[in-house]
């Protein structure tokens, strides 16, 4: 019963699916997070230096204030329903700036609010970008450590 | 007591249940593709006037094996078995539609395979003599299925080419003994298929891991009915896409057991409009296989358009958890030989 | 001038950080969530070996608004409360740093999961 019926290994079928299988446009993709995330950033730039010369805000609070705006659009863009196009068509342009940890937190909360407000919105509203702190604020400690061990 | 079995995996159903009742219910992308003229109720949004698109996806469940129960003109409490299942975890679709039929319930997991998977029970059951009406049912959802599997719906991944669509919708068809309205078409022969896995990990190419599986028991059908796939005039697979496709289609080449493309036909590629829909390699879902032979193939059978066609659906059997350990996607295929009314053969 | 010019730097550099990042996508098939997290690592990295620094002088928003300036964030509010406050520092100073966008994040997520529903496709 459990003799081999096809004749094809592991091997083979995965150069086969290789051929079969229609690559990404690599260029257009690259072309578009290279303009989408250039932007964002130039945006950044803007809210930042309206701080500055405007707000009289330290470098350290505009940058804040900068965060604080792109994140509260993205969490606005995701709620109507904008923000996964805009992910569609710039994949690394709009999820690597600060915009992308947003989404992340957002798309959850929203998706799983059905299941109720703590153990739904409340808990997965970091399933995503979780890992993103987890991994960030743990080695932002160990660095701390070495420096006031070692070099301070 | 005759054996029924024939080769390895074949069983032969002499008595030829009849599918009698047939109703293909879907959301609102599936109402603009190709065969929108074909559905029996196209959804106005993805909600379909529910709080949750579980809920959703029950109710279309619900309202596709009632109206198959009436296309077939019968009534709930006259069906036996209720054989059906759906993607989401312990198939709480199928089983909440169960709840409310009332019917005796049979929960079937075979992935987007399930289609043909309950159309393969129950014909044994009909012509082993332990039923005498089951209805058969599947159904997939874009939103429920997306956050199960994927990511929630507002977050901005992007899609891979040879990634595929889950099709909204749910189909239904009455399986009978003695037919109380003129017959679809009639089980010949069904193939339970067997886990298939050629180590394929990308859970962005389902049509890749399924495609050995669909030739396995493709390949067993053949050689235990001993035809060939020029006996048949349509082949038609559940939710293999472009990439799944082509690979059959390499796969039965090397067997030296070509598939001609006017024969051979896959619902995740008819469906859509892959280039309009955006849908990429094509749909995918229990959903997909069950509204597409229930609306589109099914009366092709009862008019005599098509006589005889092997109805193959596939499935790709991981879970979110055995992705994430790194496991490869199992695949499988069940499929089923379908008979037209008028006779398997074109006079 | 200047301006203009501090702007095409922002674009320039966060644009090539980010296509990097498409560039892991397309190459690697790493999901989204891996490479966010690798983003983070490489930022509180660089940062930590003072190679971070320079590109947030050079390009601004455009070094700071990547993941990457989050890590460069989280790395230089450790080191600078060490340098105020010593060992303890260590562990006040990162979350600090950042606590504009994280509590930003909750809150504005929260809130938009309060008032919108997810939308099919």
């Amino acid at each position: 019963m459990n003799k081999q019926r096809l004749h094809t290994d592991p091997t083979h079928y995965n150069q086969l699916t290789d051929r079969y299988s229609p690559p990404s446009d690599m260029k257009t993709c690259l072309l578009r997070s290279f303009w989408v995330g250039g932007l964002i950033c130039t945006i950044g730039q803007g809210i930042m230096d309206i701080g500055i010369h405007f707000l009289d805000m330290s470098v350290r609070d505009a940058g804040s204030l900068c965060s604080i705006v792109l994140i509260f659009t993205t969490a606005l863009l995701t709620g109507i329903g904008v923000f996964d196009k805009i992910g569609q068509y710039a994949g690394a342009g709009s999820f690597v700036p600060i915009t992308g940890f947003a989404n992340a937190v957002v798309s959850p909360a929203l998706e799983f609010r059905r299941e109720g407000l703590i153990l739904g919105l409340g808990a997965k509203l970091f399933t995503i970008a979780g890992p993103v702190l987890v991994y960030g604020v743990g080695l932002s400690v160990i660095v701390g450590v070495i420096y006031a061990l070692f070099i301070h | 007591m005759p054996n029924k079995r024939i080769g390895q995996q074949t069983i032969e159903l002499p008595l030829r249940p009849a599918l009698c009742g047939n109703a293909a219910f879907v959301g609102n992308k599936e109402g603009e593709g190709p065969l929108a003229a074909d559905f029996d109720f196209i959804a106005s949004d993805e909600l379909y006037g529910q709080e949750s698109f579980e809920l959703a996806e029950k109710q279309l469940y619900l309202d596709a094996i009632n109206l198959a129960i009436t296309k077939g003109s019968s009534k709930p409490e006259d069906v036996q078995f209720l054989l059906g299942g759906d993607l989401l975890n312990q198939i709480i679709t199928a089983s909440f539609s169960a709840r409310e039929l009332g019917i005796p319930f049979v929960g079937l997991y075979g992935a987007c395979s399930t289609m043909a998977e309950s159309l393969c029970i129950g014909g044994m059951l009909l012509d082993g003599g332990h039923a005498d009406e089951v209805v058969c049912a599947a159904s997939s959802h874009f939103c429920t299925a997306e956050r199960q599997y994927r990511f929630p719906l507002e977050f901005g991944s992007q899609r891979t080419p040879t990634a595929q669509w889950t099709v909204t919708g749910a189909g239904a068809t009455l399986l009978s003994n003695a037919p109380k309205s003129p017959p679809l078409a009639h089980i010949t022969h069904i193939c339970m298929g067997r886990v298939i896995d050629l180590g394929i990990t990308d859970a962005n190419n389902m049509g890749a891991a399924m495609a050995p599986a669909a030739a396995d028991t493709l390949l067993a059908l053949l050689a235990d009915t001993k035809t060939t796939p020029n006996d048949y005039d349509l082949i038609i697979t559940g939710d293999l896409a472009q990439v799944g496709y082509d690979l059959l289609v390499q796969l039965m080449r090397e067997q030296r057991m070509p598939l001609s493309p006017e024969k051979y036909v896959d619902c995740g590629l008819l469906i859509f409009d892959r280039e309009k829909q955006d849908t990429h390699a094509g749909g995918s879902g229990c959903g997909c296989s069950a509204t597409v032979l229930n609306a589109h193939i099914l009366p092709k059978l009862q008019s005599g358009e098509l006589r005889r066609v092997i109805f193959m659906a596939t499935g790709a059997l991981m879970s979110t958890t055995s992705s994430l350990q790194g496991e490869s996607i199992p695949g499988i295929a069940h499929a089923v030989v379908l008979e037209s009314p008028m006779g398997g053969r074109k006079s | 001038m200047t301006i203009a010019l501090m702007y095409l730097k922002a674009f320039l550099v966060g644009g090539l950080i980010c296509t990097f990042g498409e560039l892991l996508v397309l190459k690697t098939k790493l999901s989204p969530a891996r490479i966010l997290v690798c983003y983070i690592v490489a930022g509180v990295l660089l940062s930590a070996v003072g190679l971070y620094g320079p590109i947030v002088s050079f390009a601004g928003a455009g070094a700071t608004v990547p993941l990457t300036g989050f890590g460069h964030a989280l790395c230089q509010g450790v080191i600078f409360s060490v340098q105020e406050s010593g060992l303890i520092g260590a562990f006040t100073g990162g979350l600090a740093a950042t606590a504009g966008g994280i509590a930003a994040a909750i809150f504005f997520g929260t809130l938009v999961a309060l008032v919108f529903k997810p939308k099919a496709k």
